[in-house]
């Protein structure tokens, strides 16, 4: 089986992200690049699936955007994928294009399975795998904390509000992938060594046949403040007075 | 302009986050002199719709195929009313089941959608939100184009919409047909935690437990006996789930729950960025660390530098004598 994993270039949000001063954009500069941890863990179980099963597996990863995107694809190969393809476009784009984008990689690609983040640690947005899902007439199964292949079918079971909810799904079929799903592994030396002679592909966006519509601008980005003035307090009889006289959240 | 939300309830009630969400709608529709409706979704949703009918019309669609929320049928539903009641906003509150349906609901009528709005405006009958991005570090202006216009609404970021203490409003039973209500997805069950304490998006007060706390022993004997003396829901954050103390559905921050009680208590957590994105927007926040360089400090209104092990029995104690002394 094939199992296509799109990927997305964030900035490493373990740094300190800012609004840059006029607003017009997030000043990401001085950021390094990661692959979204989502997609990680989406490429990481992935890789698993094809430990598991063998030489039927193949797994491919999938990244969107301009030229720096080479060094991340070459990351999730050195990590496990099998192939890479490499859509190359300049312009900015919203989870609705991207969704369309991936669309038409998966009718060339024909995988069985889409596995990919539940959501980008940029934008938060979580909406490109659904969108993909309804786009195909997949079923999707989003949030997956357990994976388990049965022949035709997958067994999710999905972090939602209630619960652990437990979803079968008839392949193909889109899942995205929450954080305890699995802690996704660091490239080996050799790995990486070995991934530079992997296939990756490029293909031109423009060639997919889709038209970039763009369905959200964003107006302008600012920083939140998060100004608080620390009272530190000396004790807990202190603490239960403030909390009594000055907040009245106490019932 | 029109206006739909979609309900999300538990089989009996509305939860509350959509009364927030209800709330979204209704602004935009003063603005846009239009008018809202819900839409209730489910099997056996009469007293849910019922409900709902104190606070705006109704359309309601009850089908075996719909008593679990599987994103198919439910967004083949969703696309289908909107288009066929040519609603202009569609809305729901932020939630897992949102975060499913409403973006497939979403590609079905054209890809236009806005993520866990806190804050709208409407520019010449568009709607810009503002969005959180980046684990909240941003927050993001979006202006949508195309119609209708969808979006997640972060429910503490709108306050909760009034009954009507008139007459209820109409509910419209809508007879889909069977087609539209497939799933290819089966749905196998629901491990459900427990309900002894309200949940951390819909309590008042939230106690929260990090790092410091060992063990489950630990974390039910601090953080919830706390959270049981004040009222509240217990929460975490990453770092108990991670290490298996408690399950996610406590998981305050950007990967868990987005919440913004009037009190929200810290205990033994550093305060990551991604802990923060979920907490920092409540009224008044406590920290109790004992670490003194703690990030958790610099978003909280009273910081207590100690021992979570010792502050919090006695904490508990206090709060317990006070309140013998208050009734007796």
């Amino acid at each position: 089986m094939k199992i296509l994993v799109p990927t997305k270039r964030v900035p490493d949000t373990d740094q300190k992200i800012v609004a840059t001063a006029d607003g017009t954009r997030v000043a990401v500069d001085h950021i390094p690049y990661v692959i979204n941890p989502f997609d990680a863990i989406a490429l990481e179980e992935a890789v698993r699936i094809g430990e598991r099963l063998g030489e039927s597996v193949e797994v491919v990863a999938v990244g969107i955007g301009g030229e720096g995107y080479e060094q991340q694809l070459r990351t999730a190969l050195a990590t496990g994928a099998h192939r890479a393809v490499h859509v190359v476009c300049g312009q900015t784009l919203d989870p609705w294009n991207v969704a369309r984008l991936l669309r038409a990689i998966v009718e060339w690609e024909r995988p069985q399975l889409v596995l990919m983040g539940k959501q980008a640690v940029d934008d938060d947005a979580s909406q490109t795998g659904q969108f993909l899902a309804a786009l195909l007439d997949w079923p999707q199964a989003t949030f997956a904390s357990r994976l388990e292949l049965q022949g035709e079918r997958i067994r999710v079971e999905r972090e939602t509000d209630h619960g652990i909810e437990t979803l079968n799904l008839p392949l193909p079929a889109v899942v995205t992938t929450d954080l305890r799903l699995n802690e996704p592994r660091y490239a080996s030396l050799a790995a990486i060594m070995k991934a530079k002679k992997k296939p990756l592909d490029l293909i031109d966006a423009e060639k997919l046949g889709v038209t970039i519509d763009p369905r959200i601008e964003v107006l302008r980005y600012r920083s939140a403040e998060t100004q608080r003035r620390c009272e530190r307090v000396r004790s807990v009889d202190e603490l239960i007075e403030r909390l009594r006289n000055q907040v009245g959240a106490i019932v | 302009m029109r206006n739909l939300v979609v309900a999300e309830h538990d089989g009996t009630h509305l939860r509350s986050a959509s009364l927030s969400c209800l709330t979204f709608a209704k602004m935009v529709a003063s603005v846009t002199n239009s008018d809202v409706a819900w839409l209730v979704l489910g099997h056996g949703v009469e007293d849910v719709a019922a409900e709902a009918a104190n606070y705006v019309p109704v359309i309601a669609v009850d089908s075996p195929a719909l008593a679990h929320p599987l994103a198919e049928p439910f967004s083949q539903v969703i696309a289908y009313v909107a288009r066929a009641r040519r609603i202009d906003v569609l809305s729901a509150a932020t939630s897992t089941f949102a975060k499913d349906i409403l973006p497939r609901a979403a590609a079905l009528l054209g890809g236009t959608m806005a993520s866990d709005v806190v804050r709208h405006e409407l520019v010449d009958g568009q709607l810009q939100c503002d969005c959180p991005q980046y684990a909240g570090a941003v927050t993001a202006t979006l202006r949508l184009t195309g119609s209708p216009q969808i979006a997640t609404v972060r429910a503490s970021a709108y306050p909760a919409a009034q009954a009507m203490d008139s007459q209820a409003h109409a509910v419209e039973q809508l007879q889909v047909v069977p087609a539209m209500l497939t799933a290819r997805a089966q749905y196998e069950g629901l491990k459900s935690k427990q309900k002894s304490r309200p949940d951390v998006t819909e309590a008042r007060v939230v106690v929260s437990g990090g790092r410091a706390l060992k063990n489950s022993q630990d974390f039910e004997r601090l953080v919830g006996q706390l959270a049981d003396v004040l009222g509240g829901a217990a929460g975490c954050s990453r770092a108990l789930v991670d290490a298996g103390i408690t399950p996610n559905e406590l998981q305050v921050g950007q990967t868990g729950k987005i919440v913004a009680p009037e009190l929200y208590v810290a205990l033994g957590i550093s305060g990551a960025v991604q802990h923060l994105a979920g907490m920092k927007n409540s009224r008044t926040i406590v920290a109790v660390n004992s670490d003194p360089e703690a990030p958790i400090f610099e978003v909280a209104d009273y910081g207590l530098v100690g021992d979570v092990y010792t502050v919090v029995p006695e904490l508990i104690e206090k709060l317990q004598y006070h309140a013998a002394c208050a009734t007796g």
